[in-house]
């Protein structure tokens, strides 16, 4: 038997099988619990606009999201670019929708 | 100005992500500032074939709607930094994918990016006719089979009456023919259509012919478009490709299959 799955394995060496196994199951937990709601992110955004234009000056353009799925947990990274001082943008043209 | 390169196909299921996913990592790879927009709404899978799926935060709909900035929306590939991937929403309606929103897009794109390549879904609705609607060439997927040569006729009239270079009577969209899957071994058996079969037919210009590969379901396994896997025939004929759609003059070789062993290529050959 053993020498059976030695051949039976020989065409398979690149093991990518296994790849796409674990991108999927990681792809798919997330996406099947995001299902249910709304789209969370574009609020997450916008809330956070929110909060730092209590404070700010900044524009839409100067706040970036960035997130990394993972099979543990995700990462969720937001860079704020703060302006140099007198550099902000006018209160208006950064109202978040 | 970018150039915009709609990848489509009418028949779903010919390898037009695969190819879309090759091509813009293709271009890229010859330095051009390229991004490949997925315009599969509900569908999205070049994220996958381009493996960013991971990183997804905004995508197209959420740019349209004025949710997120372009900027923000856009992926950066991790293996080249002159490119980048925009995705597809997974849970909008199409409806959502209005003609003023993409142009407004594209035209943000266009002054950004040298080239600008559109994955279209299958079919001749909304999100196929957006995709090649403002489009300045056409890769027409097609395999060797009569349903997709049927199909491409089909979009290939789409070409040429229903974008906006035809309703505007400029040049026409410049169509390519993408041949995919092909498969050597059985042309020869008298399985398959011939190349110069599917040409003749379908009478635009050949821009490659991509072998039926196995390295194809490998690269998607692991997120990685089959064109980095550069050794594979299937890599080499999207090379190719790519340096086509540059302007190259290249000879058209077609890529041994890579499932015929030495038997079958000596039986192939003495047939
Ligand atoms: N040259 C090839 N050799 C072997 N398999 C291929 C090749 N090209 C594509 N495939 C396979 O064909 C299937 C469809 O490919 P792909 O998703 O790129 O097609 P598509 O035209 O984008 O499909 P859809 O119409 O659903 O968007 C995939 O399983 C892919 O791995
Ligand atoms: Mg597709």
């Amino acid at each position: 038997m053993s020498m059976f799955g030695f051949f039976r394995r020989k065409p398979q060496p690149d093991g990518s099988a296994d790849a796409a196994k674990e991108r999927l199951s990681i792809l798919l937990a997330h996406e099947r619990t995001g299902r249910q709601g709304p789209d969370v992110l574009p609020i997450i955004q916008r809330e956070i606009m929110e909060v730092i234009l209590r404070h700010l000056k900044i524009g839409k353009d100067n706040v970036d999201i960035r997130i990394d799925r993972g099979d543990d947990f995700s990462t969720l990274e937001i860079n704020i670019e703060l302006p140099e001082a007198g550099g902000a943008k006018p209160k208006a043209a950064s109202s978040a929708r | 100005m970018a150039k915009i390169t709609v990848v489509t196909s009418g028949k779903g299921g010919v390898g037009k992500t695969t190819s879309a996913a090759a091509i813009g990592a293709g271009l890229a790879m010859r330095g051009k500032k390229t991004v490949v927009i997925d315009f599969d709404v509900g569908l999205r899978n070049l994220d996958v074939i381009m493996g960013c799926e991971r990183r997804v935060v905004f995508d197209f709909i959420n740019v349209i709607q004025g949710e997120a900035r372009l900027k923000q929306a856009l992926i950066a590939d991790r293996r080249l930094d002159n490119l980048s991937i925009l995705a597809a929403s997974q849970t909008r309606d199409k409806d959502a994918l209005t003609t003023e929103g993409v142009e407004k897009v594209l035209d943000e794109l266009s002054q950004e990016f040298d080239h600008i390549v559109c994955d279209s879904p299958a079919g001749i609705e909304r999100g196929a006719h957006l995709a090649m609607y403002f489009a300045d060439e056409a890769i027409v997927v097609t395999n060797p089979e009569v349903s997709s040569v049927r199909d491409s006729d089909r979009v290939i009239g789409l070409l040429s009456s229903k974008t906006r270079r035809a309703e505007k009577g400029e040049e026409p969209v410049k169509a390519h023919l993408l041949l995919t899957r092909y498969d050597e071994a059985r042309v020869t058996r008298g399985e398959m259509m011939k190349i110069e079969d599917v040409e003749e037919i379908l009478s635009i210009p050949l821009l490659g012919i991509i072998p039926e590969s196995p390295a194809v379901l490998k690269a998607s396994n692991v997120g990685t478009p089959v064109i980095f896997d550069e050794k594979t025939p299937a890599a080499k004929a999207y090379s190719d490709a790519v340096g086509r759609l540059l302007g190259e003059q290249l000879e058209m070789r077609v890529q041994p299959g890579e499932r015929r062993g030495l038997f079958q290529r000596i039986l192939g050959r003495t047939a």
